[in-house]
């Protein structure tokens, strides 16, 4: 094959923060027609190095050539009249418009009177996007009342939008599900044979073999390499990346089970869940799998008082119990590590011991004053545990990059001390190395006789961390298998609804 | 530029300090009876209402909220207190009563809205005109004089040749900061404004918090009716009006965010000290009171804009 020409060069991208080098010196090249894998750690400065060609982030240094010819780039604007079109790590989306209002933000089709929208234009070509990519979300649906899932979808739709001539799209399957996926990287095959040029991060490797063209390895805010996908392994990519070699990715102990901490019995919610019964012991991991909408997030937040329940019984740790907010249900020894780090997770303005310690604010205060010592000596132990890459715990949380938030989430729950933690998706966004850590470290609390029932949309994660695998499927609970028993094709034919077990 | 991380950290407060300094030389080099201790002193008594209402501001502010009604809660609170002494209560009752008016008051913005769920803007903006309406009502719409010494040395006596109600501002902004800071109620107030969803689902019990955010508000309006009230010796129902629009100016001068989450009590204390610092001034320089509201307007708009630039340039 011979080599198409670059349609952008990046050279010699620098850009510090107070504290933090972000980015030293990288290049990035990217041909018509590729797709072109960005792949590092948390942190090493991907999502950075594409703000600045998206126009959001001024560089220090360097150079950004398209089609040869230098440009500036300097505003998002300007990168999008040069054709660049990006979907950010975090989400971009106006809580209280409509889907469709927000894929149209901005180019809003035109009326047949002048300075008035076409609300049917918009509803029809919303629909059409949307058809595209064979998603079932309506266009005149509220963003705020769809999940991380559909809106990720959204941010799709959106991107799509616009006739990009490189469409870089940042860590766009984090929140979704195989058959999302798979839908995604149709569309991204289609653009490919079009011409456009795709930069894709992510951290789900096995993506990287099966949609990436070439590949270029970040670390430490520096260029590492660029490799032609076919020419090279997964092993190598991943020293490149991490430094070092990478055995094990699932470290599963099994623990034997101890007294049950949780049991829930024919938990219903009107319109989301029916009749869901399940139980925890100490000492277990419980994966719950299924589709985008199966009505996981769901049940945790129903679990964890977040939302009401219509009927059922939950009991912890032997005592039946009324759980009807998330602030009773922490008391009981509860933990919900939300979805979406974003809106539900984290609060972004303030820095990472204040995160920290927000939901174990009662156990360092006395008299209701918060001993700040106490604090900061939890907070240091726990990013030090997950390698929190910050200058310290006063940075704010929301310069922290995507991968490193996550763990800044997964710190808070830890930070409270619950036994019965729920898991949402724990870990989206995070690297491969980190992976391994958050899964060694989901084991060290298996095995101190805590109870976990992880929400994953990545079955191999699911496959190879659980003792019990639930799978729900249109709110309920359609399967359940021990470890041993389940399988890909199991799991997936059970959360599809084939036949129902 | 490389700063030490504790200026770098605070870098807004020592923003606003510097330009409060710059201020103050600019008023000394054009008029000398600026820099003198009587003036000082008189500048500090002026900005003392206007800094008591403002950090209760500050704290509903950095909740996420916004309160309309502090001038009128200081007018109501001011005449049932002013009835109180007439009636002969002994000082710290008829205190008590008139901080319990303004607390009251608070309390029922902080009810309506988190258990309402009306936005604080309306909540308070109908708080507003029932406070006013309440004080008109107590008085007949006249005002409520003359009262006795002990009660009046609270706006005329010194300790230490320091005036109380300086004094008092002092106590008030310091406990203000260290329960900003130190404790859960302060740090409650910014995880709320920050996220409330988050928040709420990290246990934090948002709507209790909420609602004490506001009551702390109204019963700092009321003491600022407290001092108001010594120092002209007398209740007027129509006190405090646009005060609420002062002590917005004075917070948002001092950093903290319209958006909730962010600022701090010390920069409140500043932006108060530039407020009243530019009308002590231009009282001074003779400017004319016309030209007055069209400067500090103007003050106001371009901290705000200053704030905005810096954090686009850190892009
Ligand atoms: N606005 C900012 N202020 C301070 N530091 C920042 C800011 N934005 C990014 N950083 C820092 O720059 C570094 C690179 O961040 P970036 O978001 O590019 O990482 P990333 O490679 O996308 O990581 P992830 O895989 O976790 O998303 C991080 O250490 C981050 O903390
Ligand atoms: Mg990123």
């Amino acid at each position: 094959m011979e080599a198409a020409p670059a349609i952008l060069q990046m050279k010699g991208i620098a850009k510090r923060y107070p504290g933090v080098v972000a980015l030293d010196g990288v290049d990035l090249e990217v041909r018509r027609g590729e797709v072109h894998i960005l792949l590092g750690e948390n942190g090493a400065g991907k999502s950075t190095l594409m703000k600045i060609l998206a126009g959001a982030v001024r560089r220090d240094a360097g150079t950004i050539a398209l089609d040869g010819r230098e440009c500036d780039l300097a505003t998002p604007r300007a990168a999008q009249a040069a054709g660049v079109s990006i979907i950010y790590q975090e989400f971009n989306l106006v809580p209280h418009l409509t889907v469709a209002e927000n894929i149209f933000l901005g180019r809003e089709p035109r009326g047949q009177v002048p300075g008035l929208i076409s609300a049917a234009r918009l509803r029809t070509d919303a629909a059409r996007l949307l058809r595209e990519l064979e998603v079932t979300i309506n266009p005149g649906a509220v963003v705020a009342d769809l999940g991380v899932a559909e809106q990720q979808m959204v941010e799709v739709a959106k991107a799509l939008s616009v006739e990009a001539k490189i469409l870089v799209l940042d860590e766009p399957t984090s929140a979704l599900s195989d058959k999302e996926i798979a839908q995604l990287f149709k569309v991204i095959r289609a653009l490919r044979g079009r011409g456009v040029a795709l930069i894709y991060i992510s951290h789900r490797m096995e993506e990287l073999f099966q949609i990436g063209d070439r590949v270029t390895v970040m670390r430490d805010g520096r260029y590492i390499a660029t490799r032609d996908i076919p020419q090279t392994t997964l092993p190598e990519l991943v020293s490149l990346m991490v430094g070092r070699d990478l055995t094990e990715h699932f470290p599963k102990k099994a623990v034997p089970p101890g007294e049950e901490l949780l049991r829930v019995e024919h938990l219903s919610r009107t319109g989301a869940l029916h009749d869901i019964s399940l139980t925890l012991r100490r000492g277990e991991v419980v994966g719950l799998a299924g589709l985008m909408g199966s009505g996981r997030t769901e049940l945790a937040r129903a679990i964890f008082g977040a939302d009401p329940v219509t009927a059922g019984r939950v009991t912890v740790k032997g005592r039946e119990v009324k759980v009807g907010s998330p602030r009773q249900a922490i008391g009981l020894g509860l933990g919900l590590l939300t979805e979406d780090r974003k809106r539900q997770g984290l609060v972004l303005c303030l820095d990472i011991r204040a995160n920290t310690c927000l939901a174990s604010v009662d156990r360092f205060s006395a008299a209701g004053v918060v001993d700040g010592r106490r604090e900061t000596a939890a907070a240091q132990k726990l990013t030090a545990d997950l390698r929190v890459k910050t200058p310290g715990l006063h940075q704010r949380v929301v310069n922290l990059s995507g991968g490193n938030q996550q763990k800044v989430v997964l710190a808070k729950w830890l930070c409270c001390e619950a036994d019965i933690l729920i898991f949402d998706e724990p870990t989206r966004g995070i690297d491969v190395g980190s992976k391994v850590e958050i899964y060694q470290l989901i084991n060290r609390l298996a095995a101190e006789g805590k109870a976990i029932l992880m929400i994953s949309s990545e079955l191999p994660e699911i496959l190879g961390m659980s003792d019990r695998i639930l799978v729900m499927n249109r709110g309920r609970i359609a399967g359940e298998f021990t470890a041993a028993e389940a399988t890909q094709e199991k799991i997936l034919h059970c959360a599809l609804g084939a036949h129902a077990a | 530029m490389k700063l030490p991380p504790v200026i770098a950290r605070h870098a807004r407060q020592f923003g606003t300090f510097a330009v409060f300094v710059v201020l103050c030389a600019v008023i000394s080099v054009l008029t000398p009876h600026f820099f003198t201790v009587t003036n000082l002193l008189n500048v500090a008594q002026q900005t003392v209402i206007n800094a008591l209402i403002a950090v209760g501001l500050t704290y509903v502010i950095i909740s996420g909220g916004i309160d309309l009604s502090v001038g009128s809660i200081l007018a109501f609170a001011g005449v049932v207190m002013a009835h109180a002494l007439r009636l002969g209560w002994p000082v710290p009752l008829a205190i008590l009563a008139g901080v319990g008016v303004g607390a009251g008051c608070g309390l029922v913005n902080g009810l309506l809205i988190s258990y309402g769920r009306l936005p604080p803007f309306i909540a308070t903006l109908g708080m507003m005109s029932v406070a006013r309406g309440g004080a008109l009502l107590a008085t007949d719409g006249r005002p409520v004089s003359g009262f006795g010494e002990s009660f009046r040395w609270l706006a005329t006596g010194e300790i230490a040749g320091v005036p109380v109600p300086v004094l008092i501002m002092v106590l008030v902004y310091a406990a203000a900061h260290l329960v900003l800071q130190r404790t859960k109620f302060g740090r409650y107030t910014y995880a709320i404004g920050g996220n409330e969803e988050a928040s709420l689902l990290s246990g934090v019990p948002v709507r209790l918090y909420k609602t004490g955010i506001y009551v702390v508000g109204g019963g700092l309006a009321a003491l600022g009716a407290v001092l108001l009230t010594a120092r002209l010796n007398s209740a007027q129902p129509i006190a405090g009006i646009n005060y609420e629009l002062d002590a917005i100016a004075a917070t948002v001068i001092g950093g903290t965010s319209l958006m909730g989450g962010q600022g701090s009590v010390i920069g409140t204390l500043i932006g108060a000290l530039i407020m009243g610092v530019l009308r002590n001034g231009l009282n001074l320089l003779g400017v004319s009171s016309f030209i007055q509201q069209v400067v500090i307007g103007v003050v106001i708009i371009a901290a705000v804009l200053l704030d905005t630039f810096f954090k686009q340039s850190k892009r």
